[in-house]
């Protein structure tokens, strides 16, 4: 099929960008969306031009490093869909997709559809583990955790990390990444002793970063490819209210 | 070249080491400076481990954040010895089927090791809030994997490799936020810088604006990962490249086992020329599916429409005992067979079928949803095709490195201060990898060998010299890497990186992959040698010196390229199949593998003799106490 794509191009973060046409014959169904990409730039390079900066790694899905927004929507079309898993069967002949980087103030843009997310590193370097350094644990049976409750953390651990939930938010808000590790670890027996501390020390993290506030329209939770639950979200105010009223 | 295993009965080897390991006093470690590139379970849990000890990391990967280096993909499990379904399950058993796996290409000493610290690994991991299966008891669940009849894998849902990432991630970005480790994120290792014959520093490419950067260290640790993305189309993540133990190598390192590649044997076929990456699916989908071929060459129908008697189920045809749970080498190079025999189905005839067909006929759709729906969407997501309709289309995909640089038993290179963790060393697997055994080996190397064996080395370089940045050899290095990277982008020619890369990849399938002979291996030689010389001068780089991706692919693929010639070497020197290498001349009458214990009961350790002369074979032989050589027998 034939389509007409119109793509962010962006020197780096201080020059300004713009959408830039292109076209591009003879893709096929079964690529993938970042395949059609390969393509494009592949006939970019032939002409002697500069290729379009993405980014990507895994391509299935998992290690959250591609995302771009796909006529408006993070990731594009699909529901939990990373964009290296979205093919292109979702598209006919003759489309128009526009496509732009995940913006928020939080991730600079590096380079046309490349941005910066590195804030998501700071937050969970805020608070965003459990203290065990290696040679502490205890053996592994003597923490019995239900089945329930390891169920619900890892729903919550699932998260990529790829900043679908920002992108999508009206408010650029980090709320439902910041609260899904919240969830994971405060779930688990092993997160308890940290639980106050943590999430005092990642939401204010959150909060200087430049990330908006949650203003609960639910976006993240629509657009997220893991379908991480706005319960996180939930969960992260209680533990907050919660280290706020008992804190020392 | 010196293994260094130490003395005494195998099960006390590694007691022995810890206990006479010398070590660095607390207020000694502020002192001394280590780079650790590679931040997957390997990289992670080794630079953090270090840094709770009180060194200086710094740590270096080429992905946006260190969350996303590709062990973060591994789907089913991670094993482990505990014993916890009380099922005869032991570390000697253990032990036994993993250098029985290998086909007995591997150390037993470390193979030893490996399973006798795989206990503390889920001990740790559920410590770091892995959330790994439960039972409803809230007791750690585990199932059984190819290959072995115990029950000893840990697993998280299908997504164990990321949890257990996520978990030395988070213990890696906690010393980022005590100061103890400085993270480089897309930050690109060039070179190692040497000096005395020590490794002590390198030459790191920033690449988000292109700048060179000079880093000083008292070690090295590389914990790069596989290079299994040789041959384009793999199961590999789109950046994963041999650069750093490349460089290595042409700086001194020895690569042992080069030529040793698993091959998935369940991932979604080629569709198209276009395609970059082939997506595994999980391994576990082979307890409920049958495999099977037409048994007409070429034949075109409809799968449904086959009738069974006109169907090849050739796994179980021609091993009853194991049948779909054959191991992963034998099942891809069967399926390469028929294929090759022209049995092959699907738009590209380069797939077998996956069937679930009987499976839903006994166990109802309902259980097998419940199994694999995951599976079933993944694939659906990616083909349009729904698999409780009609059969899978799989086929083999090249997915893991045996292969790397060669280490000692305390995972120290040839190279003095230079160590190699992870699927970027050769230690542990062999001549194959069973499931599961890789993210255990990941982090048992980062969490619980190198945290003793790099200070032992540290305690004795306390009273060297420090290096500074302005050392020639690193002027030397940073020219050299300069040069190269000026050199691709004025080559000017017309063909751009991945033409390159898609070409070693098919050649090095097609000679070098899940089997070979000397005809195909010496045609590839000469071949290799062909498209470095049209990569001199045919290759196109377009854009300039800073942010550009097409830079970042070219020195990948050059290394690419010479590494593709060294796996050559490696797989025409060894005149036996053993585990994943297939030399067509070694077969019984019915096809299988044929080992020759006489004569390459060793470990190949190549050096590099410069690029235009044959590399030199070094071999260390291989001794064993504990076992007895057995033929690998699934029939």
């Amino acid at each position: 099929m034939k389509l007409y794509l119109k793509i962010w191009r962006q020197f780096n973060s201080s020059s300004k960008g713009e959408m830039t046409d292109y076209e591009i014959d003879g893709v096929s169904e079964h690529m993938s969306f970042l395949e059609m990409l390969d393509l494009l730039n592949e006939s970019l390079v032939q002409k002697g031009e500069r290729v379009i900066e993405f980014d990507h790694d895994c391509r299935e899905g998992i290690c959250g490093q591609c995302g771009v927004m796909i006529n408006g929507r993070a990731h594009g079309p699909l529901k939990n869909t990373t964009t290296c898993q979205l093919h292109m069967r979702s598209f006919k002949d003759g489309d128009t997709i526009y496509i732009e980087p995940f913006r928020a103030k939080a991730f600079p843009v590096l380079r046309d559809l490349k941005i910066d997310r590195k804030a998501f590193d700071s937050i969970i370097a805020a608070g965003g583990f459990i203290g065990a350094a290696t040679g502490q644990a205890p053996e592994a049976n003597s923490i019995p955790i239900s089945y329930e409750t390891a169920e619900a953390s890892f729903d919550a651990a699932a998260c990529i990390g790829c900043g679908a939930c920002v992108a999508s938010c009206k408010n650029a808000s980090a709320a439902l990444f910041t609260g899904a590790k919240i969830t994971h670890l405060a779930l688990l027996p092993q997160g308890q002793i940290e639980a106050s501390k943590r999430v005092l020390t990642m939401v204010q993290q959150m909060d200087e970063l430049g990330f908006g506030n949650c203003s609960d329209t639910r976006a993240c939770e629509i657009e997220c490819p893991q379908g991480i639950s706005v319960l996180s979200i939930a969960k992260m105010n209680y533990e907050y209210s919660k280290a706020i009223l008992l804190r020392k | 070249m010196e293994s260094k295993i130490p003395e005494g009965p195998l099960a006390d080897k590694w007691s022995h080491y810890k206990e006479k390991a010398k070590l660095v006093n607390p207020a000694n470690r502020k002192k001394l400076n280590i780079i650790v590139v590679g931040t997957g379970l390997a990289g992670a849990s080794c630079a953090a481990s270090l840094a709770e000890q009180g060194y200086n990391i710094k740590s270096f990967c080429f992905q946006d954040s260190a969350r996303r280096a590709h062990s973060v993909a591994a789907q089913g499990g991670v094993n482990a010895a505990k014993n916890y379904k009380n099922d005869g399950d032991s570390t000697y058993r253990m032990f036994y089927d993993t250098i029985k796996g290998g086909d007995f290409r591997s150390r037993e000493a470390n193979v030893y090791r490996l399973a006798e610290c795989s206990a503390a690994l889920i001990d740790h991991a559920v410590a770091q809030g892995v959330p790994f299966a439960r039972e409803y008891a809230g007791y750690l669940n585990n199932r059984s994997f190819g290959g072995v009849q115990v029950s000893r894998t840990f697993y998280a849902r299908g997504q164990t490799g990321q949890q257990l990432l996520l978990g030395a991630y988070q213990g890696l970005l906690r010393q980022v936020s005590l100061g103890k480790v400085d993270l480089h994120t897309r930050h690109e290792m060039l070179e190692l810088i040497v000096i005395d014959g020590k490794a002590k520093g390198i030459i790191a490419r920033n690449l988000e604006t292109g700048k060179l950067e000079r880093h000083a260290a008292d070690a090295v640790v590389l914990a790069s990962g596989g290079y299994g993305k040789v041959y384009y189309l793999s199961t590999l993540a789109m950046g994963c490249n041999s650069s750093a133990i490349w460089r290595a190598h042409k700086k001194g390192a020895f690569m042992a086992g080069v030529s040793w590649i698993q091959f998935h044997p369940t991932s979604l076929p080629q569709h198209g020329e276009n395609q970059s990456k082939l997506t595994l699916m999980s391994e576990s989908l082979r307890n409920d599916g049958r495999i099977w071929v037409p048994k007409k060459a070429a034949d075109d129908r409809n799968p449904n429409t086959i009738p069974e008697e006109e169907r090849d189920y050739y796994l179980e045809r021609k091993y009853p005992s194991f049948g779909n749970l054959a191991p992963r080498d034998i099942s891809s190079r069967a399926a390469k067979e028929q294929i090759d025999a022209g049995h092959g189905v699907g738009p590209m005839k380069n797939a077998i079928y996956l069937d679930f067909s009987d499976a839903i006929k006994s166990q109802g759709k309902d259980k097998i949803e419940a199994k694999y729906s995951n599976l079933f969407a993944m694939y659906e997501k990616i083909t349009g095709i729904n698999a409780y309709k009609e059969p899978m289309l799989i086929s083999p995909s090249a997915h893991f490195t045996m292969g790397g640089l060669w280490v000692d038993y305390e995972l120290m290179t040839t190279i003095p201060g230079l160590f190699a963790l992870g699927e970027a060393n050769f230690a542990d697997h062999g001549a194959n990898r069973l499931g599961a055994n890789s993210l255990l080996q990941a982090c048992v190397d980062g969490y619980f060998i190198a945290p003793y064996t790099i200070p032992n080395y540290l305690s004795g370089e306390l009273n060297a010299p420090k290096i500074d940045i302005s050392h020639p050899a690193f002027e030397e290095a940073e020219k050299t890497v300069r040069r190269q990277l000026d050199r691709f982008l004025h080559t000017n020619g017309t063909l751009s990186a991945d033409y390159f890369h898609k070409k070693i990849g098919r050649l090095l399938y097609e000679k070098c992959g899940l089997s070979r002979s000397r005809k195909k291996l010496e045609e590839a030689l000469i071949e290799i040698r062909e498209l470095k010389a049209s990569f001199e001068k045919d290759l196109r780089i377009t854009g300039d010196n800073t942010l550009n991706s097409e830079l970042e692919k070219a020195g990948r693929i050059s290394d690419y390229i010479e590494l593709a010639e060294l796996m050559c070497y490696d797989a025409l020197q060894r005149e036996e199949s053993c585990g994943a290498h297939f030399r067509e001349e070694y077969q019984t009458a019915d096809g299988e593998a044929v080992r020759n214990d006489d004569e390459f009961c060793y470990v190949s350790a190549w050096e590099w003799k410069g690029l235009n002369n044959e590399p030199e074979l070094h071999k260390e032989p291989l001794t064993f106490e504990s076992v007895e050589l057995a033929v690998r027998s699934y029939k």
